[in-house]
């Protein structure tokens, strides 16, 4: 993985929201068609890792960030940057299903819709997203049923079908599978390991057995700061750092 | 004193205080059916006033009211609503956001009777619309934009913040999101305020006293520069200004004014229960 061009580049990043620094010098490099997992306990910074990549948390009062976030060659956070380009093209999946009170089409359609002016494209898009997020055979017959009708593992796919058919690079997934059983877990993480052949993918888990069966390299934060980052197997046999072995054996957290 | 004894009178004590708030409820309604009901025929709902006020019916009033509504609810409805959208959407809580808001809330709390003053000042008198539908129906616009702008407020409240992050995530701009998903989940509050702004707006009285309402005109308005009779006015107007008028009449016009207002409301409550049944998440 490491040979892989680098798509992601972090550099010294901190992150304030008012008083509460957040995350604490990170620098990270995210590398082409990987899976990264960032692992860690609860307040840990993971999900504000993960919201600084798509400028999520400008949206939160008091965000307040110093150091660089490198992708395409750029600053994400200079003053030139198109936010909503930035964000087709590194997509997020929530950590619950949220469909929109649309359809289930109307739901996978609704990023293209008004960038897209051919119905025909959309359709095709549309098929298409369904298809990679293994959700098309299990709705083909009902793209004009409420999204609500369906099961909550066949919504999270779906809200991954909505991402996917923006054709972005990267997917942030923001612990996928918390509310979800096992199976639909299970079909999830399939459909993660296919899809690291076209994108990057940056999964935050609560769950460290998941991390362990789907990423290439493993990120271990604690209180907002990155404790160690190697591949997946060396993190979880042979880890540098104490504090990373006492969470992934259960000892904390 | 036993304790459950002592519990029986507490309840006992706390239903009738209840039953005293619907009480005065039931005798308002119930004097008003019975003594205006007779009154009640097709001709009183579609004939002018006739002998003084005395005969005849009220429709140049419920024409008058009903217009007056419409311009106020047509007035106040978009910049309510923007308002609303502006403050919920766009401003982060700061002193200007929270000196609007506390401007609001002071809106809502201003007598009817100074936003009649305020109405002729401004659009009779300084605008020179002079005494007309279009002075009285913005005077009524700008009472009602409290009620307006808070109910749009909470219904913009009620829609998740998920929803605008996920569309955010998608890349789509503020603009878009609000007009694409937003709007259409707040969309039945929204409605319900509007109708309920139009129950206030067509029981009132006093906004109307300096800026639009006439206290006889047997005949239908020709343009929003015409004054126009009101329901609630003729009902001050028959209740004190003329001797010798039939009980019935002024019962009949009151049972109109109640049963417009109570059947605007509880359209407005029956919508709300259709559209949020259709709309879940």
């Amino acid at each position: 993985m490491v040979d892989n061009p680098i798509n992601i580049e972090v550099k010294d990043l901190n992150v304030w929201f008012k008083d509460i620094h957040a995350l604490k010098g990170i620098n990270l490099r995210i590398y082409k068609n990987e899976i990264l997992s960032i692992i860690g306990p609860a307040n840990s910074g993971k999900t504000s890792f993960l919201r600084t990549l798509n400028r999520l948390n400008d949206l939160t009062d008091g965000f307040r960030m110093t150091g660089k976030v490198i992708f395409d060659g750029k600053d994400i956070y200079s003053k030139d940057i198109d936010v909503n380009l930035l964000r087709i093209k590194i997509g997020m999946v929530f950590a619950l299903p949220i469909p929109l009170p649309f359809s289930i089409f109307d739901n996978v359609a609704y990023g293209l819709q008004g960038r897209i002016k051919n119905n025909k494209e959309i359709n095709q898009r549309v098929e298409k997203a369904l298809k990679s997020a293994y959700l098309w055979e299990e709705v083909k017959d009902r793209l004009k049923e409420s999204a609500y009708k369906l099961s909550g593992g066949q919504q999270q796919r779906l809200c991954i079908a909505r991402t996917l058919a923006l054709e972005p690079q990267v997917i942030l997934f923001d612990e996928p599978c918390s509310g979800l059983d096992p199976i639909s877990t299970a079909k999830i993480e399939e459909a993660m390991i296919r899809l690291k052949n076209d994108y990057t993918i940056i999964l935050v888990t609560n769950n460290t057995k998941q991390a362990a069966r789907v990423s290439d390299r493993t990120a271990f934060f604690l209180s907002g700061e990155l404790i160690e980052t190697d591949i997946t197997n060396k993190i979880f046999t042979a880890s540098m750092d104490k504090r990373t072995e006492d969470y992934i054996t259960g000892r904390f957290g | 004193m036993k304790p459950h004894t002592k519990q029986r009178i507490a309840f006992s004590f706390l239903f009738l205080c209840t039953l005293l708030v619907i009480l005065p409820v039931g005798l308002i309604l119930i004097i008003i059916i019975k003594n205006g009901l007779p009154a009640l025929s097709w001709q009183f709902l579609t004939d002018i006033p006739r002998a003084g006020m005395r005969e005849g019916g009220i429709f140049p009033a419920i024409i008058g009211t009903f217009y007056l509504v419409l311009g106020a609810i047509i007035f106040a409805l978009p910049i309510g609503v923007m308002c609303a959208i502006y403050l919920n959407e766009y401003t982060k809580e700061n002193i200007f956001s929270r000196l609007i808001r506390l401007a609001i809330i002071n809106l809502a709390g201003i007598p009817s009777v100074v936003y009649g003053l305020f109405g002729m000042a401004l659009f009779v008198m300084f605008f020179k619309f002079g005494t007309s539908i279009l002075s009285g129906a913005l005077t009524l616009g700008i009472m009602i934009l409290p009620v307006i702008i808070t109910s749009t407020q909470e219904a913009l409240r009620s829609v998740p913040k998920e929803f605008r992050e996920v569309s955010f995530s998608l890349g789509i701009s503020k603009w878009q999101t609000i007009k694409r998903v937003v709007l259409p989940c707040a969309f039945p509050g929204i409605i319900t305020g509007a109708i309920l702004g139009i129950g206030r707006a067509a029981g009132e009285t006093a906004p109307l006293l300096f800026t639009v309402a006439a206290f006889y005109l047997p005949r239908l308005p020709r343009s929003i520069f015409d004054q126009v009779m009101a329901i609630p006015y003729h009902l001050y107007v028959i209740s004190t200004q003329i001797p010798n008028i039939p009980e019935k009449i002024r019962y009949g016009t009151a049972l109109v004014l109640v049963i417009l207002v109570l059947g605007i409301n509880l359209f407005a409550i029956i919508l709300r229960i259709k559209l949020r049944r259709k709309q879940r998440w």
